[in-house]
């Protein structure tokens, strides 16, 4: 039979049978609104942040404790390399709550854009068998990232309540401004990686290195003022690394949670708590961050073509 | 965009219409070959092979069709495409209303999570809200027999148990196009009589059944039209019977 048979019990009364169809009325499968779509689904979204966080310490002894084990002892081996036998100690007052709060940040950005990068080829099972909006997998990943970064935070406001923390409005209000910068980062980085990593799984690879960089290649260990001294004939370079979104939030957390714990500087001295041109830099990390986000987008709209096919 | 001309009775629900899709066979799996073969010039892309070329049908509202063929002839690829996990590289697949598929029950489904926990969660990933789910719940589980296992870790169930909360989930969806691929093997007689009874329930409100199949007995129970397709080829579209002598199995 050709293209066009008609079967039998069709030919009987042809209601509709050789109009044109209207359309309008029909929906293309598969076709989404990218990250929008995820709100639209925003049930689905806190069903797999309950699943994520649920499991996450299923069969572990210490559970959710782990998560509470692991940054406070990457905190004590930072600590004794950097402060004690490095001396950083000495230069930069509160040295401990210095470290930690840059800590708790670039841990935040590191989970969150690993999780983000591996999402789509850990969800394999649902991406080949259900059309669901696959953004939904990277976004989850970032909040469930987010959620685990809270405890972490509830010991450093606790240790700095302990040593005499005055806290601002204004510091506060950057705390949260370092977290929004760092999930965009993270989930920009993570929706153009996790799509890459579905093709090329040497992406998951190349993202343990910029993990790896992450904490070097911002103010967490050491003062930015050791940055600019060590850069001082090359201050464009020094420019470039403010404007990093993880130094500039980075720096919003030493603010915010460090600053307060302080003495103001002498008059005269290098207030080490400022980074020089931050408001340049807080605008182009801003931007940045946008830009990573819309390319991201943009680069896992492309690849989500094959994502069935590929995995 | 060109005009489609219906040819099915009602208004048709699924309208598959010119479809080609080629599949790569990629010559590349990592940056490292991809950056040696360019450099010594071999193809980095892939090679192409075609899976369904210029396949077209319609599937009015209400009826229920199955797709035939050998395996790799193309019948899964022709659900994936219908449910949007594939996009076509050519043609236009149109759906009118809101599709769910029992393809790979339990495809959603959390080993470590209790079956309540997942019967939320697969039924939010088939589209439902959680009103609906709430509303639905007893009846899911009344359905899949669980009983008291419901609050249990997945897990723990056996696979009988496991396919029919999967099986039950799916079905309650609230949908206007059901897709079903080879799942019907699940459970055992009774369970398999009480889920085709139930798809019969379905269509026969007007639900959209599109199903693919090797069991000829089963096809020839659900469906009254067949759609045979070879090596990506459409080469019969008519009546059940007719289309099952086509296959010529």
């Amino acid at each position: 039979m050709g293209a066009n048979a008609v079967p039998v019990t069709e030919r009987q009364i042809p209601l509709t049978f050789g109009t044109p169809i209207d359309l309008s009325e029909y929906d293309v499968p598969g076709r989404g609104r990218g990250v929008l779509d995820v709100f639209r689904r925003g049930y689905l979204l806190r069903l797999l942040v309950r699943k994520g966080t649920a499991t996450r310490y299923r069969n572990s002894v210490l559970g959710w404790l782990w998560s509470y084990v692991k940054p406070l002892s990457q905190f004590l081996i930072y600590y004794f390399v950097m402060g004690v036998i490095l001396k950083l100690d000495r230069n930069i007052e509160n040295f401990p709550i210095y470290l930690f709060s840059g800590v708790v940040a670039v841990n935040l950005f590191n989970e969150a854009f690993g999780n983000a990068t591996t999402s789509i080829v850990d969800n394999r099972a649902l991406v080949k068998k259900i059309y669901l909006p696959r953004e939904l997998f990277p976004v989850a990943s970032t909040i469930i990232a987010f959620i685990h970064f809270l405890p972490q935070v509830a010991i450093l406001l606790l240790v700095c309540l302990l040593v005499g923390w005055t806290p601002s409005l204004v510091g506060i209000a950057g705390i949260l401004l370092a977290v929004a910068i760092v999930l965009l980062f993270a989930l920009g980085l993570g929706i153009f990686f996790s799509a890459l990593n579905v093709r090329f799984r040497d992406a998951q690879n190349f993202v343990d290195l910029i993990k790896m960089f992450s904490t070097w290649t911002s103010p967490v260990l050491y003062s930015w003022v050791l940055v600019q001294e060590a850069l001082e004939n090359h201050s464009w370079l020094f420019t470039v690394y403010t404007w990093n979104p993880l130094t500039v939030a980075v720096e919003l957390f030493h603010q915010g949670f460090w600053a307060g714990t302080t003495q103001p500087p002498a008059p005269g001295e290098v207030d080490p708590s400022i980074l020089p041109g931050f408001g340049v830099a807080l605008a182009v990390a801003l931007i940045i961050c946008l830009v990573v986000l819309l390319i991201g987008q943009l680069t896992f709209r492309r690849f989500e073509r094959s994502f069935a096919q590929d995995l | 965009m060109s005009q489609i001309l219906s040819q099915t009775v009602a208004p048709p629900s699924i309208v598959v219409d010119h479809v080609s899709k080629r599949f790569l066979k990629r010559n590349s799996h990592s940056f490292k070959e991809a950056f040696v073969g360019w450099i010594r010039g071999k193809k980095v892309r892939a090679d192409k092979f075609t899976a369904l070329d210029d396949i077209s049908f319609q599937v009015g509202e209400g009826e229920s069709v199955a797709i035939m063929g050998l395996n790799g002839s193309g019948k899964s690829t022709t659900l994936k495409l219908i449910s949007g996990v594939l996009e076509p590289d050519s043609g236009r697949v149109l759906t009118r209303g809101r599709v769910a598929g029992l393809i790979e029950v339990g495809a959603g489904f959390h080993p470590e999570l209790s079956g309540r926990e997942n019967v939320y969660l697969n039924a939010a990933i088939l589209g439902m809200s959680k009103d609906e789910i709430d509303e639905r719940f007893d009846e899911i589980v009344a359905f899949s027999e669980i009983g008291e296992f419901i609050d249990q870790e997945v897990k723990h169930y056996s696979s009988g148990m496991f396919m029919r909360l999967a099986f039950s989930v799916a079905i309650h969806v609230e949908l206007d196009i059901l897709l079903v691929d080879e799942v019907l093997s699940v459970g055992d007689a009774p369970f398999r009589a009480k889920c085709s009874a139930k798809i019969k329930e379905l269509t026969s409100r007007g639900v959209t059944m599109l199903v693919v199949s090797h069991n000829t007995n089963m096809v020839k129970d659900l469906c009254q039209r067949g759609v045979v397709i070879k090596k990506g080829k459409k080469i019969f579209d008519g009546p059940i019977d007719e289309a099952v002598e086509a296959l010529g199995v």
